[in-house]
């Protein structure tokens, strides 16, 4: 796989038998296409994000592959700068990408350009912020304790 | 019905051929607090007559953070939280979350805690299924098949509660192996059950599978070629109904399910009933699972030698330093897991469950990413709704099984 394309990737390893591999973002959805089409990977179980806040990159937008014929999984991993994360959907090669999409917008804030629908999806519409950032508090939203 | 265009579109045309007034689609709110829907899920349908034209699922009215309270607890206190999502099948989400930290740990899980693990998230299976099925036949209107698997269900908590003292939230399965010792008497009580509960199988046979109202609102129903259910994200018993023979307990065995002797159902139709079928056989195989877990469980401890991870023994933590030690290191502080991130796939009742862990070798987990089966499944919700009758959808809605608190978390 990695002779298809070696400037889509940036990083590659295979950490406890679980096989990951570092993508540009504007290369993707031409690499989601080509695991989909070519590769045998009808599954996209799942899309997420990780905060490594505050470290930069600060975001890694994850995508976990499954390939049922041939009974296999990869992992996806898009690195995203804290200021602007924007990262292409890949709802076009997958349509269940949708909901994962809209969820990791509505916890993250990542951005999916293109994506149909891009609304929050489990949090009130005028809900501010998003809460898995980590530097969104667990407890105490919007109130300040240190004053009283 | 005072609206002239509405009435139109709702009553039958006129059969003198008279020119089709224009039609206006009606909106029609389906939850957040309806029976049908199992939960709190809001259904927006656009009705054209009797054919849903479009239906946008709203979800998140059960959303809590589950996520994100993950990261403030230490890793073993994030096991009660799974119970709370898939509440039906809280000993299989126990494990789905266990597996994954016990890879970044490495620790090995002694063969009868593998083996006992296997047995309850099977109980939770027939658990779950049960309850799917009364709910589901009730929507269609057979109250009895009800009663009958909420009678099971009984019996399964029972055997929860004989378990771990809980008979919902049991958090039993914990990274490292149990929380308790199995309790005097389990095998009695789980064979007593095991023995009685094919002839109660084929009982919901009999009540449903003769019956002409049920048959004529699953047959056919509901139906979604297995591509489209692929490309949707779907899992589970829906895949396995629509034809397609995965179940991830054969593809990608865990926690010894390669030493058990079991079939997967598979039917073609992909349709209400193929769903129902394929559960219904997954009831008796979790059968013939659980009893070769009962006739085969093998000796020895039921929680791993890693005294790290795992709380020392009462006995031990009095005569002996190093016991209290641990036990004061992984009370006060939670143990530590090495840098990493893991991912473990398991078949839950509903599909692909499993947990995406990353740890920066704290004693609380960095992200955990619950990857849940209802999320996945409910997004084919507007493909099985649009283009049929309304009177169907909530036919096609409960063959779904979804559990709210699994979507939303």
């Amino acid at each position: 796989m990695e002779a298809w394309n070696h400037e889509a990737f940036t990083g590659w390893s295979t950490e406890l038998g679980e096989a990951l591999a570092w993508v540009r973002p504007e290369k993707i959805v031409d690499l989601c296409r080509y695991l989909h089409d070519e590769q045998g990977f009808e599954r996209l179980s799942g899309v997420t994000a990780i905060d490594r806040y505050p470290l930069e990159p600060r975001f890694e937008v994850l995508y976990l592959l499954h390939s049922i014929s041939r009974n296999l999984r990869l992992k996806l991993k898009v690195a995203l700068p804290g200021s602007d994360p924007v990262v292409p959907t890949v709802t076009t090669v997958w349509e269940g990408a949708n909901w994962y999409e809209r969820e990791t917008f509505d916890l993250f804030g990542v951005r999916f350009e293109g994506h149909p629908n891009l609304k929050r999806l489990l949090l009130p519409e005028d809900w501010e912020g998003h809460p898995l950032r980590r530097d969104f508090p667990v407890h105490g939203h919007k109130y300040s304790y240190q004053n009283e | 019905m005072s609206d002239p265009e509405l009435s139109t579109s709702t009553a039958l045309a006129p059969e003198s051929g008279a020119a089709q007034a224009t039609t206006r689609r009606m909106v029609l709110n389906m939850g957040p607090q309806h029976p049908s829907t199992h939960g709190v899920l809001r259904i927006v349908l656009e009705l054209d007559g009797e054919i849903v034209r479009k239906a946008g699922p709203e979800i998140g009215f059960l959303h809590t953070g589950i996520e994100k309270q993950a990261e403030a607890l230490n890793w073993q206190q994030v096991v009660t939280l799974t119970d709370r999502m898939d509440y039906l099948s809280n000993l299989g989400n126990n494990l789905a979350y266990a597996l994954p930290v016990e890879k970044l740990l490495q620790i090995e899980i002694p063969p009868q805690a593998q083996w006992m693990r296997v047995l309850l998230t099977e109980l939770s299976r027939i658990n779950s299924h049960a309850v799917w099925l009364g709910t589901h036949a009730l929507d269609l209107g057979a109250m009895t098949v009800y009663f009958y698997c909420f009678r099971e269900r009984e019996d399964i908590l029972r055997i929860f509660e004989l378990f771990s003292g809980q008979r919902m939230m049991t958090s039993y399965i914990r990274i490292g192996g149990l929380a308790l010792e199995p309790p005097r008497g389990w095998q009695q009580a789980v064979r007593k059950f095991i023995d009685a509960l094919p002839s109660k199988i084929d009982e919901y046979e009999d009540l449903l599978n003769a019956n002409p109202i049920f048959l004529r609102r699953v047959q056919g129903v509901g139906h979604l070629p297995l591509e489209r259910l692929l490309a949707l994200g779907v899992t589970g018993p829906m895949i396995r109904a629509a034809g397609l023979k995965w179940d991830i307990r054969k593809a990608e065995p865990y926690s010894s399910y390669e030493k058990f002797d079991f079939e997967i159902p598979v039917y073609q139709e992909s349709d209400v009933w193929a769903r129902y079928r394929v559960r219904l056989e997954e009831m008796r195989q979790s059968c013939r699972i659980v009893r070769q877990a009962l006739d085969g469980m093998p000796e020895g401890p039921w929680k791993a030698d890693a005294p790290h991870v795992v709380l020392p023994d009462r006995e031990k933590m009095k005569t002996q330093m190093e016991a209290l030690i641990y036990h004061f290191k992984i009370v006060t502080e939670g143990f530590r897991v090495p840098a990493g991130e893991a991912y473990v796939p398991t078949e839950s009742p509903r599909g692909e469950i499993g947990f995406y862990v990353v740890s920066d070798g704290t004693s609380k987990p960095l992200r955990v990413f619950m990857r849940t089966p209802s999320f996945g499944n409910l997004q084919a919700l507007p493909a099985l709704f649009e283009g049929n009758l309304v009177a169907d959808s909530v036919a096609a809605l409960g063959s779904m099984d979804f559990v709210l608190g699994d979507v939303d978390r």
